[in-house]
Order: C-alpha cells, then sequence, then structure tokens
C-alpha cells in the first residue's frame, strides 16, 4: 500500500487478481452493487445509499424519484439552462455546457445555494417550537464573521427559498408542495402546506421552488451541503437536454437581444461636438 | 422586492453602461472604444478596469502579478493543479481543464475563499479598532465565539516562502505604509506572542494590500483570478503527454475502506 492512500467509507473496490487496477467486485456502504444491485435497485436508491450509507425505504426513494422529476427540467428561461444552451449553441464541449449550467445554477437567487441557505435555516429550527419557524426561513441577517463557506458570495437579498419577482405562488410550486407534502414523513412539508400563507405574509415573498425542494430535503433527511449538491445534481438533465437541442436549432434560432448601451463614447464625441 | 415588472423592465433587451461589441465596427469597455482609447494598455491592467472601471495604479498591478508568479507551483500534487493533471490523465481539452482547476481554486482554506474572508476580516477588525476595541480582546473574542482566521497558517507548510519576496518589491514600489499592512503585522506578532500556530501567510499579506489599496472583497476576488492559472497548464501537458491514466494512478489496495462491512440488498 502506498504512504499517502485515500480514504473512504463509501466504497470497497477488489481487484481482479491479475490488475491492481481493474474491479472484480464494487461494494457501496457494504453492497455489491454489480452482484446484486444491478437490475434491482432504482438510480434514487443508488443517489440515497451514496449520500445517506443505507438503503431506502420504498417511501424514501419513491419521494426522492419524484423531487428529481420536479427539478429536473427547469425550463430554458431558467438561468442555469441558458447558460448550458450557451454551450450547446457555440459547439463547446458537452462538459463546458454542464459546468455553465452547473456555475449559474449555483447561485442563491434561485439556484443551489437558495437551497443551502433555506435547508441551514430548517437545521435552526431542529429543536425549536414551530411557531418560531416562519421567523427563522424568513431571516435575511448577513453573518457578522465570514464563515469559511461564506467567503465569496454575493450579499443576501432575499430569504432563502422564496421568489424575489413573486406575486403569488406559482402554480408549479403549489403543486410540487402538495405532492411531497403527501408522501413526506413530515415535519417541513406538511407544516408549510398549512402553513404557506403566512410564511409567505412574514417574507412578504412568495414561496419558490427552491423552498418547496428544500423542505422536501430536509424531511428525507439531508442536511445544507448535501441537499446543495443534490440540488445542483438533479437539475442537471434539463440543462444537458436543451444544451443539445440548442446545438441542433443553431445559433439562428437563439436570442440575440438588442443593447441598449447607456454609456456608449460616440454619444460623448457626439454631445462634446455639438 | 417589486414583483415582475421589474423582470418585465429588462426583458428582451440588454442594458448595459458596462460595453458592447458591434463587430465589424467596433467595441466599447465600459464608455471606451476598446481599439482607440484602451488598445495600448497591457492585459492584466485591461482586466482591472473592466472590474474597477477606473485605471489601478501600475504598481499595485505590478505587485499582485508578481504574487501571482511567485504562487504558480507547476505541482500537480496540489488540489487545483491535480485537477487540470487529471484531466490531461483522461485525455479532456485543456480548456476544461483549466476551468475546472481555476473553479477549484475559490477554496475556503486556500485560494479566492481564504482571501476573501482575509479581506473582509481586515476591514471588520480596522472599523472595530477605530471604535476603541484593543486588538488583543478583539481577537480573542472572535477566536472564542466560534470565528475561523482565514489568512493566518497554512494547509501544508507552517511558513510561506513568498513573502520576503512580495514584501521585497512592495517596498521597491512604495506600497508598504498603509495601515492595513501594520494592522496585518500586529496580529501575527499577537499570534506569535501567545504561541499559535497562526503565522501571517500570502493571503493575509495581499489582503492587507488589497484593504490599503481600497479594493472591496468582490473587486479583490477577480483581480486575483489568474494566481495559480501559470502553474496549471505544465501540470495538464504534462499529465496529457503520459500514457491515459497514468497520473495519479491508484490501485485498489490503495484505497483504506472504513465503511459498512459487506451485506445483501434488501429484496424488495
Amino acid at each position: 500500500m502506498s504512504g499517502s492512500p485515500l480514504h473512504t467509507r463509501i466504497w470497497r473496490e477488489e481487484a481482479e487478481p491479475d490488475n491492481a487496477f481493474a474491479t472484480r467486485t464494487a461494494r457501496c456502504h457494504g453492497y455489491d452493487v454489480y452482484g446484486q444491485m444491478l437490475g434491482q435497485a432504482r438510480w434514487a436508491d443508488m443517489v440515497w445509499l451514496l449520500f445517506k450509507g443505507e438503503a431506502p425505504t420504498r417511501a424514501e426513494a419513491t419521494m426522492l424519484d419524484t423531487l428529481a422529476v420536479a427539478l429536473a427540467n427547469p425550463g430554458p428561461r431558467d438561468p442555469m439552462v441558458h447558460a448550458a444552451m450557451c454551450g450547446g449553441v457555440g459547439g463547446s464541449p458537452a462538459a463546458a455546457s454542464l459546468m455553465a449550467a452547473l456555475a449559474v445554477g449555483a447561485g442563491q437567487s434561485g439556484g443551489a445555494r437558495d437551497v443551502y441557505l433555506c435547508l441551514r435555516h430548517w437545521a435552526q429550527c431542529s429543536d425549536t417550537a414551530e411557531s418560531t419557524w416562519a421567523q427563522a426561513l424568513t431571516q435575511t441577517g448577513q453573518p457578522t464573521w465570514l464563515a469559511p463557506d461564506d467567503a465569496g458570495w454575493p450579499a443576501i437579498e432575499h430569504p432563502a427559498g422564496f421568489d424575489p419577482h413573486g406575486v403569488r405562488t406559482a402554480t408549479i410550486v403549489q403543486q410540487t408542495l402538495a405532492t411531497l407534502a403527501s408522501m413526506s414523513p413530515g415535519p417541513r412539508l406538511p407544516w408549510m402546506v398549512t402553513q404557506r400563507e403566512a410564511l409567505e405574509q412574514a417574507a412578504g415573498l412568495p414561496l419558490a421552488m427552491t423552498g418547496v425542494a428544500a423542505a422536501a430535503l430536509a424531511d428525507l433527511g439531508f442536511n445544507a451541503q448535501q441537499g446543495e449538491m443534490l440540488f445542483l445534481l438533479l437539475r442537471l438533465p434539463g440543462a444537458a437536454a436543451h444544451a443539445l437541442e440548442q446545438a441542433d436549432y443553431g445559433f439562428k434560432r437563439f436570442p440575440y437581444p438588442q443593447v441598449d448601451l447607456l454609456d456608449d463614447p460616440l454619444n460623448k464625441h457626439q454631445e462634446a461636438t455639438a | 422586492m417589486s414583483g415582475p415588472q421589474t423582470l418585465a423592465e429588462h426583458a428582451g433587451v440588454l442594458r448595459t453602461k458596462m460595453g458592447a461589441a458591434f463587430p465589424g465596427n467596433r467595441a466599447v469597455f465600459r464608455g471606451h472604444d476598446l481599439h482607440r482609447e484602451l488598445k495600448d494598455l497591457d492585459w492584466l491592467s485591461l482586466c482591472a478596469f473592466g472590474i474597477f472601471g477606473r485605471h489601478v495604479p501600475r504598481e499595485q498591478i505590478q505587485l499582485m502579478s508578481s504574487a501571482w508568479v511567485y504562487s504558480s507551483y507547476p505541482d500537480a500534487r496540489l488540489w487545483n493543479n491535480r485537477v487540470a493533471a487529471l484531466a490531461g490523465s483522461t485525455r479532456s481539452t485543456p480548456n476544461l481543464a483549466i476551468s475546472a482547476a481555476q473553479a477549484i481554486s475559490e477554496a475556503t482554506i486556500f485560494g479566492r475563499g481564504n482571501e476573501f474572508r482575509a479581506l473582509d476580516f481586515f476591514l471588520k477588525t480596522q472599523q472595530a479598532l477605530d471604535a476603541g476595541a484593543s486588538l488583543p480582546d478583539y481577537l480573542e473574542n472572535f477566536l472564542r465565539s466560534g470565528g475561523r482566521l482565514a489568512g493566518y497558517g497554512r494547509p501544508i507548510s507552517t511558513s510561506d516562502e513568498r513573502m520576503p519576496l512580495t514584501l521585497g518589491l512592495a517596498e521597491k514600489l512604495g506600497l508598504t505604509d498603509g495601515p492595513y499592512l501594520k494592522l496585518a503585522f500586529d496580529i501575527d506578532r499577537y499570534f506569535e506572542s501567545t504561541g499559535r500556530p497562526l503565522r501571517m501567510n500570502l493571503s493575509s499579506l495581499l489582503s492587507a494590500f488589497a484593504a490599503d489599496f481600497g479594493w472591496t472583497t468582490r473587486e479583490f476576488n477577480m483581480q486575483l483570478f489568474c494566481a495559480f492559472l501559470a502553474g496549471m497548464y505544465p501540470c495538464y501537458l504534462e499529465a496529457a503527454d503520459k500514457p491515459p491514466g497514468a497520473t495519479f494512478p491508484t490501485p485498489c489496495v490503495d484505497v483504506v475502506y472504513e465503511g459498512a462491512p459487506a451485506r445483501d440488498w434488501p429484496a424488495r
């Protein structure tokens, strides 16, 4: 063994007898992935197992699957998908489209950081009475000191998990909330269904998809770091599909909006000579 | 926030003060004709102009870019460089390799996140001192309340070989008289006197200079983007020239498994 090995609690591989770099068996948290899981386990089972170290119950896997469907495609208007399409339209490598989607979809306005902050708020609620949850969830305060994982992020502009430009809760958000709440072990999603209007009043904004996703992830027992990763991951399918579609459409069928240049040296020159 | 009206006002048009390209004719860069007024700027000065919206003094750019020279180690074991090398090993493209390695450089214990917090810390600390706090009390209170100090201490080494070079150049350029540089050293001396392994490293030194230059955390974060870049290219190239997979190959035995024992997948 090398003096500087990798360490993992997730994955154990046994080598083929004639090749130390080829895998004979691979176990994920003890389960034989290719010998037993393959053909029996769903994708959601595998994702759950990787993150949590235990096989999910059928109900847990179904709820994660449902969340994955809800998040799979935010649609081409979403900045994350739009970013991936910028890769598709110009013929960038596939990975570049997904990297663009991840970078844009990481943000704290409608992106994974929004979910992360929301899950941090939910963590604050873990030992508190339900009557205090709305206050915790609608906070927007900046930390006095930047924690290591706060560095680089812009100032928080709105409570995490709410739509900064919304008028009322979008129908698809309500549908997602109702469906996930009906299969949730609780307590957050069922509470959110009954308290949504009061919560939105406290925030001054309607609930966003990120807020529902964060409550679902919290009810499923994922922490903020896990939830952020999963949210990034689960929204990639739509980004990938739209990037490929845009590559087919070509640049002539991709928006290139007009520009209104507010600081044009040509105007300054004309004003000076007028 | 003002509802969808805000979005509607911005739909279908890019309203900008930053610039635009008029292909075949001209390009405007922050209110200036790029090919007439800015064409003689060197690349780093143009980057700085893009970030700050003003011409940054040459000696400030020189100090920072020299620090990047001192920080560009073509050592593929370093985590960000390792990503570039692994991409070379799997025969990914140079651009993907360098972009990913640059993204990794926004770390919390080194690189962009570290400098960002160090500058934020200096700015807030100076405010507290100006309001009458004593530095020892302030630092102890910060650490007691769970604060994690950026720019002091180093994950791999306790000393920083880049410090004397950077300080020497700063002196030559006349940049060592600022209050934040003094504060950074006051903090270093305090930790030394208490025997803590929190000695100043290049991140805090550069952050102190950035504070003395009047840069915001965002401006500093963007201006430092190039810091490790030069060292990444050789890491990619060498890995790409070795046999595929031959950079950091890991035999099964070199993975220490510390998880659950073998068990059967539950039947459904």
